[in-house]
């Protein structure tokens, strides 16, 4: 069976008068039905603009200039614009970031929900207000009644993500795009959203492409995970091995500079130097410069995303900077 | 002057109230924003005291409060000694070069059309604190390698540098005038993760070469564990425990406290998968009109009657380990 979402050789760049900026160089992954895939990186990185590119959302100066988006094994190009319309208005879905620059203000909750679904679904007013009310008590909002007649202001950060995941979910979509959905949230609020969405995956067997700089929120929330450095695929595999066994040196650094909150480090190792401009990309591999085991081969040529050890690394010395039993025996582990 | 045992800040009954806008019939009632209401901490030489709160819990007005940037409803400060509470003027100025602020976001804390020699020069020139143009040249020399930028950003302008470097620009500049006391809110929290740890580091190196305190407001529990010697709660205005460390972090005593540090994410899939996590349901109260009793009884898995009506006092439970519950 073909997987529900395809990324093929995604390119795209941004022309700014200070040149071209390559934001994302040549990006392929999958998502399975019912899979959670985690795509992480840092600002910069092209993890949100891979997120628009799916949706058809990269906005000028962007352009999608290579690459092909598929949809339950169709390229979307192979598809009518009014297909491509319908698939990227009701089977998949997107939430930002930032709550409320993503709600109108003026407009009370109840409109922006049953619009979502009189427009879509093609909904009666009265059913549409139904359907709301139980969106709003599927995504855990206390009184819907009286939400549906407020406007996002009256509401919090974390009541205002869970109308947006409420109107994401207003099509029954089969795979939703959360970019960087609690960032804005404090942590007791963003634990709430995230056992939402481990709650809504279960529940509805949706897929999730979350999109995140956070390891914390991947470890707990993804199946898979995807890390992206400088507008590519460094490394890709089940969370489980990336965490426990990191290949890409890059992969390493983040995850030796994260402090845990259950350990207690005796020094944070970063990682030294800082992401490369794209819109002059280093040659080779983009991470050399920062990398402590990158060769010559490295500053000449670019690794390819190549299937080692249960995943894929785009690394010529994969594994080189692991180490990770000396890491892991040098924090004091606190059990808790 | 300060004696051999007094902490380098204490700060006691601190409480800020702004006003909140009106309500009412004709707006005839004044609201009062209760943003920090009895906080009292103490803060030693050289040590750094992680203040840890989500939004609205007070941590930023606490910090603008001890740098007198803010006016005080009640309280006093105690600063090496003196009452600063009380002071004002040239004698207040003096103190205040002592006590330094570093901003969380270092894109809009630096002046866009100032180069970024001048920037960190400028505090020297408004207090007069060196002696001619080339001490001038020399001090922001020093202090441009103190943070690890090279002796040429002076002559650049903000725009030219990265987020973590302007970071370094901004920590230059709050270490010109020598402090004794920087007051770091949330200093890293806008930095990628790699980033932050260079940030992070260079801020212990530069506590161990100058023997700064660090007052480090942030609401990144793992951030604040690795760098604070001793961390505050605080919910809703107030701090609910206040310890060490490694009692805040393997013995928390407030239900609080527990909830807060099982809700931070840990990047590891099996020690995730394996925690009991405590969710906390519901919303942190309104700072206008905060709880009666126990600010944090609304969302309390433990809450009982006393604690709806009678506010729990922090006490000291163990040497050093203060905490208002209770039920603690």
């Amino acid at each position: 069976m073909s997987p529900l979402l395809e990324v093929r050789d995604l390119e795209v760049h941004f022309l700014t008068p200070g040149g071209t900026v390559q934001a994302v160089r040549g990006v392929t992954f999958h998502i399975d039905q019912g899979e959670s895939v985690a795509l992480v990186g840092e600002s910069g990185s092209g993890k949100s603009v891979t997120a628009q590119a799916i949706m058809g959302l990269v906005e000028l100066p962007g352009h999608v200039v290579a690459g092909e988006v598929i949809w339950k094994g169709r390229p979307l190009s192979a598809a009518g614009r009014g297909e491509v319309a319908r698939i990227r208005g009701r089977e998949l879905a997107i939430v930002f970031q930032d709550p409320m620059t993503s709600l109108n203000p003026l407009l009370t909750i109840g409109v922006q929900i049953t619009e979502v679904l009189r427009r879509h679904l093609r909904l009666g007013r009265r059913q549409a207000a139904q359907r709301a009310l139980e969106l709003l008590d599927l995504v855990g909002v206390s009184s819907p009644r009286q939400r549906l007649r407020q406007r996002p202001h009256e509401l919090s950060g974390g009541m205002r993500q869970r109308v947006l995941i409420a109107i994401a979910l207003a099509c029954e979509p089969d795979l939703l795009i959360a970019d960087e959905p609690t960032t804005a949230l404090d942590v007791t609020i963003q634990a709430q959203i995230l056992e939402l969405l481990r709650d809504l995956r279960e529940r509805l067997g949706l897929s999730l492409l979350l999109i995140t700089h956070d390891l914390g929120v991947v470890a707990g929330t993804c199946d898979r995970i995807l890390v992206m450095y400088a507008g590519r695929l460094a490394e890709a595999g089940t969370a489980d091995e990336v965490f426990a066994r990191p290949a890409h040196p890059y992969t390493v650094g983040l995850l030796r500079s994260t402090p845990r909150v259950d350990v207690v480090h005796p020094r944070l190792i970063a990682i030294e130097g800082s992401p490369p401009d794209l819109s002059a990309p280093p040659p080779g591999c983009a991470f050399h410069p920062r990398c402590p085991v990158a060769t010559a081969r490295c500053r000449r040529e670019p690794p390819v995303l190549t299937p080692l050890g249960g995943r894929e690394v785009a690394c010529w010395n994969a594994f080189a900077a692991s180490g990770v039993e000396a890491t892991a025996t040098s924090h004091e582990e606190v059990g808790r | 002057m300060r004696g051999a045992t007094e902490p380098l800040l204490r700060v006691e009954g601190l409480t800020v109230n702004y006003p909140g806008g009106r309500a009412g019939w004709l707006g005839r009632e004044r609201l009062l924003v209760h943003a920090v209401d009895d906080v009292s901490f103490t803060i030693s030489q050289g040590e750094t005291l992680g203040l840890v709160g989500e939004t609205g819990s007070g941590k930023t007005t606490t910090g603008r409060a001890v740098l007198r940037r803010v006016p005080l409803t009640s309280g006093r400060i105690w600063f090496d000694g003196h009452d600063i509470t009380e002071i004002g003027g040239r004698e207040l100025r003096r103190l205040r070069a002592r006590m330094q602020l570093v901003f969380q976001d270092p894109y809009a804390s630096l002046n866009p059309r100032m180069t970024v020699g001048d920037i960190v020069a400028e505090p020297l020139v408004v207090h007069h604190a060196v002696q001619g143009r080339h001490e001038l040249r020399e001090r922001v020399r020093e202090l441009l390698r103190l943070v690890g930028l090279p002796p040429d950003a002076a002559s650049r302008y903000p725009m030219a540098f990265s987020g973590g470097q302007r970071q370094r620009i901004g920590i230059a500049r709050a270490l010109a005038l020598r402090p004794d006391l920087v007051v770091a809110d949330e200093p890293v929290s806008a930095l990628d993760v790699s980033i932050r740890a260079q940030v992070v580091n260079l801020m212990q190196d530069l506590q161990e070469q100058l023997g700064l305190a660090y007052l480090f407001i942030a609401h990144d529990l793992a951030v604040v564990r690795h760098i604070s010697h001793r961390v505050a709660i605080m919910y809703a205005g107030r701090i609910v425990e206040l310890a060490g460390r490694d009692d805040i972090y393997e013995r928390p005593l407030h239900p609080y406290t527990r909830a807060l540090l099982s809700a931070v994410p840990i990047p590891d899939p099996a020690t995730q998968r394996e925690r009991r996590r405590v969710v906390l349901r519901g919303e942190i109260p309104s700072p206008i009109r905060p709880p009666a009793g126990c600010r944090f009884h609304t969302r309390c898995p433990l809450a009982e009657a006393r604690c709806r009506v009678e506010r729990p006092p922090l006490v000291e439970r163990h040497p050093g380990h203060r905490v208002a519950c209770w039920l603690a």
